[in-house]
């Protein structure tokens, strides 16, 4: 943890030199191969706690702590048809610890408490100014101890004459899931020494997991104040799309893994409206309806007013409500019946309400923070309650320096 | 007495889609023309029509600790959040 901390903060000061001065001569167009333009590091330290663990069937421990840092680098270029290219590549990395995940073990023996989570990514974007178009590819990457994912997408925008612009992109993720059981349901398995089974095992199978996603978007801007965007996904997922070491105890007190159906179709639906009232405050509004075919229904409401205490330095209190019906497959601890189909007794899948509320700032001067390449500094807290008692906070902090 | 209330939560969906429908069809015709000089507002950092770098990691446990996902312009999939 202090290793990935300290790396993070080495490449803060890295990036500080990193950039060079810049002059174009703006009466001629010249191509200009790719520069780094931009550069951008978000950090979050995430906790939580609750009382129902899906490891241990519905009961037990949640708490996670989870300290994400990701570094993201910007370049841009134009080619001889003045068309912009944009090349970002990224690079997350996060560490967890979860106290559920030492009742893998049916003992709470599991010494494997903590994980890592590598995730690079690549993104190309061209952008014909002149033609009001842009098309994009990107390549995505993610690996943890127990789960690969690798993803692909392609993507355009297309300008409207009237300020609107229609979006559509295509994404696949192709994942695979370590089949990693709790112990009572690992094959037999001799090894000398003790602790957690997923400790000693040789080796573990795989499951895949695959999700296709259209994105549909349209933005429009409504008059001098206001602009708004509807956006609409069309995802469907394949495969084991459950996790192996989620417990579900039945009425009669038996366990078994969680068993969840081999595909789902998820349609949301997402309407942005943004509002510069006067001059000193900004309302961000987001509705999303969301249904599936596993019976979740939910809505979610959110509202964030950025008030600008000067020009360059803002104060945004912020409000998320969210509320979903349970899914068909969901019953809480030795509340399924032996004879159900499918059953889980993780409680994303229940139904619940919650409240995420919290506070930001956000400094971008225009020469930059501290005399240097440092141009937005944002702060952001946010605390979570989920009806659940599921309870956490978020701090992030985004840096971004060109 | 159970279809009724079927019948009845269908219509007042069909409603609600309906009179969102008519709301952005009315926002789409009450657009007034604004040229580049008049966009000083709407290009304001804080006016994007997407969700900011600083949240990406809380649409990300959002999108673990509950059932829904997406229509916010983020990823759709990649990554586990099994704890």
């Amino acid at each position: 943890m202090k290793r990935i901390c300290l790396t993070v903060v080495g490449m803060y000061f890295m990036l500080l030199h990193a950039f060079s001065q810049v002059t174009r001569d703006s009466s001629v167009f010249r191509p200009r191969k790719l520069k780094l333009d931009e550069v951008d590091l978000v950090s979050s330290y995430y906790t939580q706690n609750g009382d129902h663990s899906a490891v241990r069937g519905g009961i037990g421990s949640e708490k996670v702590t989870d300290l994400a840092n990701g570094l993201e680098l910007k370049w841009v270029g134009w080619d001889a048809h003045q068309r912009k290219n944009t090349l970002t590549a990224g690079l997350g990395i996060d560490h967890h610890t979860a106290a559920s995940q030492a009742y893998i073990s049916k003992t709470g023996a599991s010494r494997r408490t903590d994980g890592l989570r590598l995730y690079p990514s690549l993104d190309w974007t061209r952008e014909n100014e002149r033609k009001g178009t842009s098309f994009s590819l990107g390549a995505y990457y993610s690996n943890e101890f127990n789960y690969q994912s690798i993803g692909f997408s392609a993507g355009g925008t297309k300008k409207t004459k009237s300020n609107g612009e229609l979006g559509l992109k295509l994404s696949g993720y192709f994942d695979r899931v370590k089949l990693i059981f709790p112990s009572e349901f690992e094959p037999a398995y001799t090894s000398a020494g003790g602790g957690g089974r997923e400790d000693r095992h040789p080796d573990y199978g795989s499951s895949p997991r695959e999700t296709y996603t259209a994105s549909f978007s349209y933005t429009q801007v409504i008059n001098t104040r206001l602009q708004a965007a509807f956006l609409f996904d069309l995802v469907e997922q394949h495969g084991y799309l459950g996790l192996p070491f989620h417990r579900v105890y039945f009425n009669d007190g038996s366990d078994l893994v969680e068993k969840l159906p081999s595909n789902r179709f998820k349609l949301p639906l997402g309407v942005r409206l943004n509002y510069f009232l006067g001059d000193k405050v900004i309302l961000r509004s987001y509705y999303r309806y969301y249904v599936d075919n596993w019976g979740i229904r939910s809505h979610t409401a959110s509202l964030e007013v950025p008030v600008k205490l000067t020009p360059f330095f803002s104060v945004t209190p912020f409000y998320r409500y969210y509320v979903q019906s349970a899914a068909n497959y969901f019953a809480a601890y030795e509340q399924h019946l032996t004879t159900d189909t499918y059953y889980s007794s993780n409680y994303a899948l229940s139904a619940f309400s919650s409240h995420f509320f919290g506070a930001g700032i956000r400094m971008a001067p225009p020469k930059g923070l501290f005399n240097s390449h440092l141009s937005t500094l944002e702060l952001r807290f946010g605390h979570y309650t989920q009806t659940t008692d599921l309870v956490s906070n978020v701090v992030s902090l985004h840096l971004q320096f060109k | 007495m159970r279809v009724n209330l079927k019948q009845q939560i269908m219509k007042r969906k069909i409603l609600l889609c309906g009179v969102l429908a008519l709301s952005a069809a009315g926002m789409m015709t009450a657009c007034t023309p604004v040229k580049e000089y008049q966009k000083n507002r709407l290009n304001d950092a804080e006016m994007t029509l997407s969700s900011r770098k600083v949240e990406k990691n809380e649409s990300n446990f959002q999108s673990y600790r509950e059932g829904a996902s997406g229509a916010n312009g983020g990823k759709t999939g990649g990554g586990c959040g099994c704890n």
